[in-house]
């Protein structure tokens, strides 16, 4: 067995000399993704978007043939900087796509860019890499972390909200997003309300709300905490009384289990599925059609990833050993995002617009979200200053 | 204001504390009765739920598919006991741990291949859907008076079972004494069968009347096992009443806790830290209360006599 290997080996190898068109070795990704536990259908939708758009692109990236390698961080940081070394000691990868959880972007971060890989983040975008710790080799087709919060933040200052009742669960990301709403809001703040991670019953936090009467309550409930509140806020009638203003809480990953309990609540975002581009259009029917549901944002962004190392590629005729020629082209972003306007910050984070959203039934059934006005114009994130790269 | 927020507090803390008592009872009868810890029991909740989305989504009603959930969470206990607990009970704790963490990890793996990551709904049935407005602006859903209902009956009807039959009988005598009830010639292996197989269905029931508030998804009975485990520790290990007790002084304590811990703070404290450290502690309170009753009780508040 080992003698036939071997020959059919060398076989190929002979192969491989003797035909210069398929001289060129397999470009290689490592795609870096939550794909278990309760979160997976965030790595989901991106990793179907990355196979959407290599299948648009006819499975090659800038000429080149394509190997992805799908690994699930199980969103352990620890677990994920494992998978990480073999990505890049055993695969010896080209670029890391994903990840969506900012810890597990943090913890592999180091050895990633230490191997001078490139690292394209498709959802995390932590304030110390886009600020002080912003890396050459580490660049995010999502946003920073904060931004879709502020969104909401300044929502609520310029329709003149006096009194927000802040919800979130207590961690990390939890505080971030009340401190990112916080940066626009001058308001009154009449309670900050921490629930413990994974939090699936909000009635006591209800009771309080309805006795404090806000003019508006801000939350962040990611996954199946967002799809409970949700259910339970509209259950209380308090949806048609207080707006519910939210980020990565109404969004296409959950609204197949809020339904209706969702319409019209108001979140903040980069991008909605009824864009009006024609990139966007074929790319939301496409969607639809191969993984049978509407895309949340973590898919967009995982197709604009692979756009722009298509780029990017095409700009070096497929090469990347030379990796200030490859970075100077992943720079100029010269793709159509589906989003419409994409720059590149200096920190290597996009240049974008934000949206106001609201989840809106289609004729269909289906719901999505909708762009119901523009909040911010080419918007910068907040912690581009503290970055030291320049070029 | 607050008296009418202290009340609706209090029926959210009796709703949450009957669930804990639904998934406690089943726990504290194997673990009393077998001496077997399960810690796969939080699963059989989850399977309940998962079962009652699909029976409700097939047939097209909460209530067939409940009926046809209960069945069937009860078959699907008997036929885990059958393939892997009936051989752990001879072997120590540590490795009853081991087998039934193995269990947790493999269903919830499983529950995700089969109805796959995201979250499912359960719509609330229809007779049920309304709500009565107990307070100004907030309503509250019939369909959270009718758990704490169902949890009511189900708490009576264990207690009539397992006070004034002979099958409970034997259980509380197996709970005191499993060799010599044996010895006098009952099946025990048996009984800890039936045992196991109602534990099984009793926490399958409370995942199924869960199912339409909160979204079923994978490894959603993580988090509810240990407070179940919290539950029969301070309840007393193989005691109904205590569970039913426990259960409901749990779901008060935590509740109650979450909501007015700042406001009492206030009393001694400025806003800004009485709020701070009420947000500390109150999630902490349902442990300092069990370490407390270990400190004074070490065998729960109702311990099965020995």
């Amino acid at each position: 067995m080992k003698v036939t290997i071997k020959t059919l080996g060398l076989a190929a190898a002979v192969t491989l000399a003797t035909a210069p068109a398929m001289a060129q070795e397999k470009l290689k990704i490592g795609l870096l993704l939550t794909l278990s536990g309760p979160s997976a259908v965030l790595g989901q939708h991106a990793r179907d978007g990355f196979q959407l758009a290599m299948k648009d692109l006819g499975g090659k990236l800038g000429g080149r043939d394509v190997d992805v390698i799908v690994v699930d961080d199980e969103l352990k940081p620890d677990v994920a900087v494992t998978k990480v070394k073999g990505l890049l000691e055993r695969d010896k990868v080209d670029f890391v796509v994903g990840p969506i959880f900012s810890n597990v972007a943090v913890a592999t971060h180091k050895p990633i860019v230490d191997s001078k890989t490139f690292y394209i983040s498709v959802n995390a975008g932590p304030s110390n890499l886009a600020g002080k710790s912003c890396n050459p080799y580490f660049f995010a087709t999502s946003y920073q972390n904060d931004q879709n919060h502020e969104v909401l933040g300044k929502v609520a200052q310029d329709r003149g909200y006096k009194k927000v009742y802040l919800l979130a669960p207590n961690y990390q990301a939890g505080k971030d997003a009340l401190s990112g709403f916080k940066r626009h809001y001058k308001g009154e703040i009449i309670e900050e309300s921490y629930v413990p991670l994974n939090t699936l019953d909000f009635q006591s936090e209800l009771a309080k709300i309805a006795s404090m009467q806000p003019d508006a309550i801000f939350t962040f409930m990611p996954g199946g905490m967002g799809v409970n509140l949700v259910k339970q806020y509209r259950a209380a009638g308090l949806a048609d009384r207080i707006p519910f203003l939210s980020a990565f809480t109404v969004d296409e990953t959950n609204l197949p289990a809020q339904q209706d309990a969702a319409v019209g609540m108001l979140s903040g975002s980069n991008w909605a599925p009824n864009m009006d581009t024609a990139e966007n259009k074929k790319f939301v029917a496409a969607y639809e059609a191969a993984y049978n549901a509407v895309p949340a944002s973590y898919a967009m962004h995982a197709y604009d990833a692979a756009l722009l190392i298509d780029s990017a590629l095409k700009a070096t005729g497929g090469k990347t050993e030379d990796k200030d020629a490859l970075r100077n082209a992943i720079r100029k972003a010269e793709f159509k995002s589906l989003r419409g306007d994409f720059k590149f910050g200096a920190n290597g984070f996009p240049i974008q617009d934000f949206y106001l959203v609201k989840a809106t039934k289609r004729p269909d059934g289906k719901l999505e979200t909708q762009v119901s006005e523009k909040v911010f114009d080419d918007y910068t994130d907040a912690y581009a200053k503290e970055c030291a790269i320049t070029n | 204001m607050t008296a009418t927020l202290f009340f609706i507090q209090a029926l959210n803390g009796l709703q949450f504390g009957l669930i804990l008592f639904l998934i406690a009872a089943g726990l504290t009868l194997v673990f009393g009765v077998m001496d077997f810890i399960n810690l796969a029991h939080g699963v059989q909740y989850m399977v309940g739920a998962y079962l009652v989305a699909a029976f409700s989504a097939w047939t097209g009603s909460f209530g067939w598919g409940l009926l046809l959930a209960l069945p069937t969470a009860l078959a699907f206990g008997l036929l885990l006991e059958v393939l892997v607990f009936r051989h752990l009970y001879d072997r120590d704790h540590l490795e009853q741990v081991l087998a039934t963490f193995g269990i947790i990890l493999f269903l919830n793996q499983s529950v995700k291949f089969i109805w796959g990551a995201a979250p499912l709904s359960v719509p609330v049935p229809e007779v049920m859907s309304g709500s009565v407005e107990i307070m100004d602006g907030l309503l509250y859903p019939v369909y959270r008076m009718a758990i704490i209902a169902a949890g009511l009956v189900v708490a009576a009807l264990l207690y009539l079972v397992v006070s004034h039959t002979r099958v409970g009988m034997l259980v509380r005598a197996g709970a005191t004494n499993a060799s010599m009830v044996s010895a006098l010639g009952i099946n025990i292996r048996r009984l800890f069968m039936i045992v196991f197989g109602f534990g099984a269905m009793l926490a399958g029931f409370a995942g199924a009347m869960v199912a339409p508030i909160l979204s079923v998804q994978p490894g959603m009975g993580d988090n509810i096992l240990i407070l179940a485990f919290v539950v029969i520790v301070i309840g007393g290990i193989g005691s109904i009443r205590g569970a039913f007790l426990a259960a409901l002084l749990i779901g008060l304590v935590d509740t109650l806790g979450r909501s007015f811990m700042p406001n009492l703070l206030r009393l001694v404290l400025d806003p800004s830290a009485a709020s701070q450290t009420g947000r500390a502690i109150a999630p902490m309170l349902i442990y300092i209360f069990m370490a407390a009753v270990l400190f004074f009780r070490p065998s729960g508040l109702f311990p099965a006599k020995r």
